[in-house]
């Protein structure tokens, strides 16, 4: 449907296109992703020609754009930025129709559009048809966005990062009704984004750019399953699951910054620490900094005394693990165990970390559902 | 005082004369500028010059062209109400953002669409408050005219002080006074309605 046929742009010196080809099939949700400044909404602009090539072609169709007068072409082609950039002096339906009027709609026809279209994302006729840009929150205006370059039923809808600026709960929201407004309206939607998670979301398929040139066109399963390239695989990052559960080690999920404190300390200062640390126990070390012991807050209150050092409370209770165990064998242990963690040490018995429960968990969520960024 | 109410209307009607020519070649100017880079260096330094020109002098140049009367203070206040008009189109066009024109250039609006239906209703307010600027100036101006032959509040004023009658320089430098504060205060009501959205 949308073809580049080796398209290359420069501005001044700097190429931002290099010798482009690739196709875009009817029906597809083609999202176009890679770091900024390698291209991808040049690319998306010179779609609807707000972008001119310095040499190639590009065909919609199998008609070259270039001979096509650009405000024809564009009224064609639906259109939303990431700035919203909805027209402050007119209302919401006002907004919404201007391409249909553009177009020469008569009334009864784009004011039924209209109706129908705010129907769609749940935003009743008369409550907000005339209100203006303004008097709506930020997704409610995106929405309105999306709606106005559907308005004219173009068979091809542009959007640069629509969902940008939205807040993450609106994003989820309009990126789950775009979705289904493009499966019920079977449009071809062009989309850039740098966000891989709502690549991996929404796109049938992937165009992944760097430099201006595509390192990869793929749909997300198999970008997520061959990455083309260490850029893909590092903008992927926590979407690719090298490792399941059963493969996490101890040193994998403990937690490394701890309260350790030397033996000699004394119980005063000790609990001084541990309450700007806001613990309740503590790690103590020899002099050779390997392990001693642990003690607990309560412990201290019942047979602390003043000037004396730590190391008469300490209490070797607390269970200990390697750094290599497997986490899965840590876990039965930890909810076993009365204690709230155990002890890492390492090979030389000096202290590597802790594990408590709520580390261990974080740490197997992480491995199946990927991290939160 | 019923005999002002002639020469109340008289001023009033040149001014907004004056001010009418000044809007329609001052927008037009102004929407120049915006669209030709080149042009906006030219029509931005002529009627900033205009503007220097005291308003003595440039009504006598005018006169030699228009000649004694009404017509020659209705061009010098229409030159003088210029810049305030073309500075301030020019500024509310070039100052509609950036995102909004792209909306309305990659939905398919043509040049002159454009114009209408986004970028001159956005930048209306501005041009407003530019002939708000031009009006009041020109009430106080239009005074001079009675030098050059024309009508207006000049008239009972220079006769004042021709024959030192201080009641007559007030009862036409009030009016001025009053329509100057009047029109000022009215026009502001309507920017502040204009730019609520």
């Amino acid at each position: 449907m949308i073809t580049f046929q080796n398209v290359s742009k420069s501005y001044g010196r700097k190429l931002v296109l290099d010798n482009l080809s690739f196709e875009i099939k009817e029906g597809q949700f083609v999202i176009l992703i890679g770091p900024s400044g390698c291209g991808k909404t040049t690319t998306l602009k010179m779609i609807n020609r707000l972008v001119k090539p310095d040499s190639g072609e590009i065909y919609i169709n199998g008609i070259n754009i270039m001979e096509q007068n650009p405000v024809e072409l564009r009224r064609g082609i639906g259109y939303v930025i990431q700035q919203i950039g909805l027209f402050p002096n007119m209302t919401v339906e006002q907004n919404i129709s201007v391409v249909p009027k553009l177009l020469k709609y008569p009334k009864e026809r784009w004011q039924s559009i209209v109706r129908e279209l705010l129907e769609m994302v749940n935003m009743p006729y008369e409550e907000y048809a005339h209100k203006y840009p303004s008097e709506l929150s930020g997704g409610q205006q995106q929405r309105i966005g999306v709606l106005r370059a559907l308005a004219a039923s173009p068979p091809i809808v542009l959007m640069d990062e629509p969902f940008g600026a939205l807040d993450p709960i609106t994003r989820d929201a309009l990126q789950e009704e775009v979705k289904k407004l493009q499966k019920k309206l079977k449009k071809t939607i062009v989309f850039v984004t740098h966000d891989m998670e709502e690549a991996l979301r929404l796109a049938d398929t992937i165009v992944f750019m760097d430099n201006g040139r595509i390192l990869q066109m793929a749909s997300p399963e198999e970008m997520l399953r061959n990455p083309a390239s260490d850029i893909i695989k590092e903008f992927m990052g926590r979407h690719i699951n090298s490792r399941g559960p059963a493969e996490l080690y101890v040193e994998d999920v403990m937690r490394t910054r701890v309260l350790k404190v030397p033996k000699t300390l004394k119980v005063l200062e000790c609990l001084d620490r541990m309450d700007r640390w806001e613990v309740n126990s503590v790690i103590v070390l020899n002099e050779d900094d390997t392990y001693a012991g642990t003690v607990q807050l309560e412990a201290i209150q019942e047979h602390g005394k003043v000037g004396h050092e730590i190391g008469e409370l300490v209490s070797q209770d607390t269970p200990t693990v390697s750094r290599q165990c497997k986490a899965q064998e840590v876990l039965d242990q930890l909810l076993d165990s009365p204690y709230k963690y155990l002890v890492v040490l390492n090979d030389d018995r000096t202290v590597a970390g802790l594990i408590t429960r709520t580390s261990l968990t974080k740490a197997i969520g992480e491995a199946l559902w990927g991290a939160k960024s | 005082m019923s005999n002002l109410v002639p020469y109340i209307l008289e001023h009033l009607l040149i001014v907004l004369i004056a001010t009418g020519i000044s809007v329609a070649i001052g927008v037009v100017l102004g929407i120049i500028s915006y669209w030709v880079r080149f042009a906006a260096q030219i029509i931005l330094w002529f009627s900033e010059m205009v503007q220097t020109i005291p308003a003595l002098a440039l009504l006598a140049i005018l006169m030699v062209i228009f000649g004694l009367g009404n017509a020659t203070i209705i061009a010098g206040l229409a030159l003088y109400a210029l810049l305030p008009i073309v500075r301030n189109t020019y500024t509310g066009l070039t100052s509609v953002p950036a995102p909004i024109k792209e909306a309305a250039r990659g939905m398919g609006m043509s040049k002159l669409q454009r114009l209408f239906l986004v970028e001159l209703p956005l930048a209306f307010p501005l041009i407003f408050s530019g002939i708000k600027i031009s009006v009041v100036n020109s009430l106080s101006i239009a005074v001079m005219g009675v030098l050059i032959g024309a009508g207006g509040l000049g008239f009972p004023i220079y006769r004042g002080i021709q024959t030192q009658n201080f009641r007559l320089i007030m009862s036409g430098a009030i009016p001025v006074v009053i329509m100057a504060v009047l029109f000022d205060y009215l026009m502001s009501l309507i920017q502040k309605r204009l730019t609520r959205h």
